[in-house]
């Protein structure tokens, strides 16, 4: 009993670590694409890419503070955002579909190619850039402390804190533009364009808003993940972490404020619990070690995830908030 | 009905169409319409006698194409669009009277819908002009044409599903401060709009009956309501010119009724109506003007009491020759034979039954 607490425990942290925070902001962002605009971003993770990267470039290899790192990602960000959007968001949505998957792999085959080894470090990537972010937590960030039964140290606890408070503006920031009119031009498109624009609305303009502003979530959330590994590697953005953000976001609900964020922490928890529990049921003999071993464990719990999320498609394809009523209509 | 350029015919079919009419409240008895028509005075209110300004000021012209309207809201001028090898629309001059219900007929391909799109920016001509209140419309993106005060809706209803029906009606209002970015998020700079705005779409929903169902999704509206929501969206932008594509289409006969009296009232209220429209019934009733399409060209325009008369229209719906009549040869024959039958007659009763009892021994022969 005192190991499933524990168990529990553990995967709590996780679901409340920087890494529930890095999905949660690229879920955010895909929520701002797809929940309301309909705009197919599968490259997400190639925004978190250049938000980490433009940290950890910035301070390791051009030796700039730490805020102008974040502008730099940020700025890298809305660049990309424009240059995959000028040229598709005219077409149909397929379109920015295969743009930003090919960017997503692209770019990170470039960062960890060799003739990118002297800004990127290659492979072996960029460490040592967030101590002037690491320093400014108000406790000591060299102590542990013991929270929720599980031990955080004072860095990870200063980045956890700030990610979140992140996260928290970025939900308002979505909730109050989408209660407003802008809000609501931005759903239309997702029902139909054309009616959009007989009604008098540049669509094209929209939806590079809503492209731009996704992508910028998208670095935030890199940069906290960056920030909070401490390093930078490319291989650490690979695509299928795109996919765990839309798996994110359609268990916790599309097209709604908190979705992303608590379908996020869900994920998280689930893939850990997962992780922690079985690796339990061997050790204790309750699951036969010749039906699996503890290092299937890292593979079996996605798969374990997959068959939940199917099972929530069937029974409750809305997420954990969204209307039912609304999944169920006929959407054209 | 008997071709007559007079538009006292025309207010004969005006009369049928009143008696349909009762959700407009047009209860005027239509014979007397086109005499009112000239009463320019007073503004136009919802139960008024209808004016019927464009029929009067149409009513002395040629029903010719490409004809000069007195007072043209749109203008066409060879305007082409090819796909391929298919030339979809070519249109050499197509004026429309401002103010009045033009209707757009022809067999379907004869590239209604094309004009349509290249009118309101949705396609683009290979070749041509078109201007809207002199104002060139070319090279115009559709959002750009629809502030222009021109308002089309689809062929193919394009309600907003998971848009409520009171959001997709805002979204017909034009220039709302709470649609750029920034003021988006400081909800004092658009309150005040939002408010008058969702006045303003509640009464146009009671209008068209659909108050009860605001807060529905759109996506659970039947058809002919979607049909509704549609025209009331379009509304709620203040239109100049409202371009419907098959309103009537798919509605059931007794919302067809509701509808036209929506589309009369547009006419009253000053609006220039361009529609396509199969159901010739409702062509005939509603419409000041008709314009005939085949194969991408105008072929005949005139008022609709001319259409069902003129050969080019009968040819383009039924193929031509259908009717064709019979060669000089085909006529002799008929002729000679009649004049056989008669010969028979003359000679009595019996002659006839003997050269029948004649014929049927040679069949046994």
């Amino acid at each position: 009993m005192g190991d499933l607490l524990d168990a529990v425990a553990v995967a709590l942290k996780a679901g409340l670590g920087f890494q529930a925070i890095f999905f949660a902001l690229l879920a955010i962002g895909i929520n701002v694409q797809f929940g309301y605009a309909g705009l197919l971003n599968f490259g997400q993770i190639a925004f978190a890419l250049l938000g980490g990267f433009g940290i950890a470039i910035s301070v390791s290899q051009w030796g700039l503070p730490f805020w102008v790192g974040v502008i730099v990602g940020l700025v890298a960000a809305v660049v990309l955002a424009l240059l995959l959007g000028l040229p598709t968001l005219r077409l149909r949505a397929d379109y920015l579909a295969i743009a930003t998957i090919a960017t997503a792999e692209g770019l990170r085959l470039l960062f960890r190619s060799v003739s990118a080894t002297p800004v990127t470090n290659g492979t072996r990537g960029l460490s040592a850039f967030n101590g002037d972010f690491i320093a400014l937590a108000p406790w000591a960030t060299n102590a542990r402390y013991r929270l929720l039964g599980t031990s955080w140290s004072g860095g990870e606890l200063w980045v956890a804190v700030v990610g979140w408070v992140v996260v928290v503006l970025a939900c308002l920031l979505v909730f109050a533009l989408m209660r407003s009119p802008w809000g609501r031009v931005l759903k239309s498109i997702r029902e139909d364009e054309d009616a959009v624009r007989s009604l008098g609305k540049n669509v094209y303009v929209y939806k590079m808003q809503a492209l731009v502003l996704g992508g910028i979530l998208g670095a935030l959330g890199g940069m906290v993940y960056a920030v909070g590994t401490g390093s930078a590697v490319p291989d650490q953005y690979q695509n299928a972490n795109t996919f765990l953000a839309y798996a994110a976001l359609i268990l916790g609900g599309a097209a709604r404020v908190l979705g992303p964020v608590i379908g996020s922490i869900v994920l998280l928890f689930i893939l850990q619990f997962a992780d922690t529990g079985l690796r339990l049921l061997i050790d204790n003999g309750i699951i036969p070690e010749g039906l699996l071993s503890a290092t299937d464990v890292a593979q079996i719990r996605f798969v374990l995830v997959g068959i939940g999320l199917m099972l929530l498609l069937v029974f409750r394809p809305q997420g954990i908030f969204g209307d039912r009523r609304e999944v169920m209509l006929d959407a054209r | 009905m008997r071709a007559d350029p007079n538009p006292h015919g025309a207010s004969a079919s005006g009369a049928s169409g009143a008696s349909g009419a009762s959700a407009s409240g047009a209860s005027a008895s239509g014979a007397s319409a086109s005499g009112a028509s000239l009463d320019k005075g007073a503004t136009w209110q919802r139960g008024d006698t209808p004016q019927r300004l464009a029929q009067a000021a149409l009513r002395d012209l040629p029903w010719e194409v490409g004809v000069a309207k007195p007072d043209p809201a749109i203008v066409v001028d060879g305007v082409t669009r090819t796909f391929g090898g298919l030339t979809a629309v070519a249109v050499d001059h197509l004026e429309v009277q401002r103010g009045g219900i033009t209707g757009l007929i022809g067999p379907n391909g004869a590239g209604k819908t094309t004009l349509f799109n290249l009118l309101t920016g949705f396609d683009q001509p290979n070749t041509g002009t078109w201007s809207f209140d002199g104002r060139s419309l070319g090279k115009l993106a559709p959002h750009q044409v629809a502030r222009l005060g021109v308002v089309r809706t689809f062929q193919l209803t394009k309600a907003l599903s998971r848009l409520t029906v009171l959001q997709n009606m805002l979204l017909g209002a034009q220039g709302q401060r709470g649609e750029s970015f920034l003021r988006a998020l400081v909800p004092g700079t658009w309150r005040a709009q939002e408010k008058a705005n969702t006045e303003k779409a509640m009464d146009l929903l009671r209008r068209f009956k659909l108050d009860a169902k605001k807060d529905e999704f759109a996506g659970t509206l039947s058809g002919g309501q979607r049909k509704l929501l549609e025209m009331a969206r379009a509304l709620m932008s203040d239109p100049k010119v409202v371009m419907l594509d098959e309103p009537m289409a798919g509605v059931n006969p007794a919302l067809t009724q509701s509808l036209l009296g929506h589309v009369k009232d547009l006419r009253e209220e000053g609006m220039t109506v361009i529609f396509v429209e199969h159901d010739m019934d409702v062509v005939r009733d509603i419409s000041d003007w008709v314009v005939v399409m085949a194969a991408g060209r105008v072929i005949a325009e005139g008022p609709p009491e001319s259409i069902s008369q003129n050969q080019a229209v009968v040819d383009a719906y039924l193929g031509a020759h259908h009717d064709a009549p019979l060669t000089v040869e085909e006529e002799d024959q008929v002729l000679a034979e009649a004049e056989q039958a008669i010969a028979r007659e003359e000679h009595g009763g019996g002659e006839v039954l003997g050269s029948t009892s004649t014929t049927t021994g040679k069949g046994e022969r």
